[in-house]
């Protein structure tokens, strides 16, 4: 069943072959039977699903399909679901019980999805191995002693594992294709603003966007065609008109001008750059000229992104004041020491460090240096994108200067754990769309490729990445999960 | 960047730090802004700041009400609530 493509399961499901009830329970017995070795799910939402897939699946035996009707799917931990915990993986939200839907899991239950449970990840989505979850580390499927990656790292191990056939993510500086990358598996991040923020838990507004995991191109398609659209609830959403993305990623393929970043190829793995290579070539195969570009600015991205992120999150999390909802501390005697001792002990390190950092780069003095001069770095690496895309269709690299790292390895180096995500946070910067597909193996560990397209160019990427997808087979390795029960 | 700092950005982030962990968050700190003191390599003068990446404007709409008051739904998560209102400890003495 999990060899299967969405659209194939949508076929068998609409052909009443399967229902949406034995897929459900298929998946959660599969979470039960291998998720306490690889901890990608916080809560699972076993009544939930199968109470919804019941309905769906008399639904479809009235004719009534709708175009993802009885698909599980896992949902990261950062959307509010009704009734249902929300916790965005910290202390201070695990009792919180959100009173509402966000609009991306609204869009896709009415699409017909089935929601099978809520997935771990770095504590307000800050981290890039999933070990600052209060919940516990999420284990890389292809090897236990390895990070997932983050911060939508159990999102991306259960669909590398098997777990779920699909999930969504978010992507504030490559949280979604960094994990999709380390686990095997396609991740898009979208165009900021192709997919509405309400509901989404907010760590920093201009850079954050919603998307998507599943195990090829097309899938990524057709869930993006359904995630997508202006929100009157989020007016940074875009009403750029949303096109079938699954039929346009499908269409004639008939070549492109694609451009590598020659900073992409600097302090990258030897191994990794081999197989990047070797990806290259099967381009070429199918009529793509390569021309190497230069994005000159893109090495200042993590350090513009050091700024931008820390201060909106700073902003951001000042919500949580143990007042309204959220951890509040037992022991506290007036009400600055409500604040201080709830927040304190509501957030982790991580956490706390972003916000001490964006606090600095926001106070008097101190702006015009950092956060003003963060976001002319800003407008500097945008306008080199956008003269490169007067060249070139799309622009590829490596995801990540190397393959998945080991659990604890940058846990205690923040700046080591920022640099794995250099290749990923420009096109945050910038605000374009990316995608992360599996390239190639180094020794038994995945690798990916990243396609970035100009604003609103998700189907020429999805094109490009479908295309590859029929001329490799990296897209349909799986780890072997008897190895770890 | 000094221990004085650290304390007086907690002290503006409302946030506590253990005397144990002061040096340490002192020392991420430092190599924090060092990576982001990158950013002066380049002149940028003559640059605008970018705040938005579509430059999008802000949208207005008609100033009505759209949504029902759920304020009992709501406080359903607060960790005090009474009768409507927030509990907090004594804030005017």
């Amino acid at each position: 069943m999990e060899n299967k493509t969405l659209t194939e399961l949508t076929v068998e499901l609409k052909s009443k072959k399967i229902s949406s009830s034995e897929l459900t329970k298929y998946y959660l017995e599969k979470i039960k039977k291998y998720d306490p070795r690889l901890n990608s799910f916080i809560t699972l939402t076993e009544e939930f699903a199968l109470k919804k897939a019941s309905q769906i699946d008399t639904e479809i035996s009235k004719g009534n399909f709708k175009p993802l009707s009885g698909i599980p799917i896992a949902q990261k931990d950062i959307f509010c679901t009704k009734g249902v915990r929300t916790t965005c993986g910290s202390k201070m939200l695990s009792n919180f019980i959100s009173p509402y839907d966000a609009t991306v899991i609204r869009k896709l239950n009415e699409a017909g999805t089935v929601m099978i449970g809520k997935t771990n990840m770095d504590e307000f989505a800050m981290g890039s191995s999933n070990e600052t979850s209060y919940f516990g580390t999420v284990k890389n499927p292809w090897d236990l002693e390895r990070v997932p990656g983050g911060s939508s790292g159990g999102s991306a191990a259960c669909v590398s594992a098997g777990l779920a056939p699909c999930a969504t993510g978010t992507d504030t500086g490559g949280s979604i294709r960094q994990p999709a990358s380390l686990t095997g598996i396609c991740g898009l991040k979208p165009t900021y603003g192709r997919v509405s923020r309400y509901g989404m838990i907010a760590f920093a507004s201009s850079l954050d966007q919603a998307g998507v995991f599943a195990k090829t191109a097309e899938d990524c398609a057709l869930l993006l065609t359904h995630m997508s659209g202006y929100d009157e609830q989020d007016s940074t959403s875009s009403r750029e008109s949303v096109p079938n993305y699954l039929q346009e990623c499908k269409a004639e393929f008939k070549g492109m001008k694609i451009g590598i970043p020659k900073e992409f190829l600097e302090g990258l793995d030897h191994d990794v750059h081999l197989i990047f290579d070797e990806a290259v070539k099967q381009l070429e195969k199918v009529n793509c000229k390569i021309v190497e570009i230069s994005l000159k600015s893109s090495k200042l991205g993590v350090s513009a992104y050091q700024v931008v992120a820390p201060a909106e999150c700073s902003s951001n999390l000042s919500r949580y004041d143990g007042v309204r909802f959220g951890h509040r501390t037992k022991d506290a005697e007036n009400i600055i020491e409500l604040y201080k001792k709830s927040r304190s002990e509501g957030f982790g390190d991580e956490v706390k460090r972003r916000i001490l950092v964006g606090t600095y780069a926001l106070s008097a003095g101190y702006y015009d240096a950092y956060y003003i001069k963060a976001q002319k770095i800003r407008s500097l690496i945008s306008r080199e994108f956008k003269e490169a895309f007067d060249k070139v269709d799309l622009i590829i690299g490596p995801t990540t200067p190397d393959v998945a790292f080991k659990l604890g390895e940058k846990l205690n180096d923040p700046i080591a754990m920022y640099l794995s995500d250099i290749f990923t946070v420009s096109t945050n910067l910038a605000g374009l769309p990316a995608i992360s597909i599996p390239m190639g193996m180094k020794k038994n560990l995945p690798t990916g490729l990243q396609i970035i397209g100009g604003h609103f160019q998700e189907s020429k990427l999805l094109s490009l990445a479908h295309e590859f997808q029929k001329m490799t087979d990296w897209h349909l390795q799986k780890p072997d999960n008897q190895k770890w029960i | 960047m000094d221990k004085e700092t650290v304390s007086k950005i907690a002290n503006l982030a409302n946030i506590e730090l253990d005397d144990s962990k002061v040096n340490e968050v002192v020392n991420n700190l430092e190599k924090i802004l060092k990576l982001v003191d990158e950013m002066n390599s380049v002149d940028t003068s003559n640059l605008n700041p970018m705040s938005h990446p579509l430059n999008l404007k802000q949208e207005l709409r008609d100033d009505i009400v759209l949504e029902p008051n759920q304020r009992e739904l709501f406080q359903e998560n607060s960790p005090n609530s009474h009768d409507g209102y927030y509990i907090v400890p004594k804030i005017i003495d």
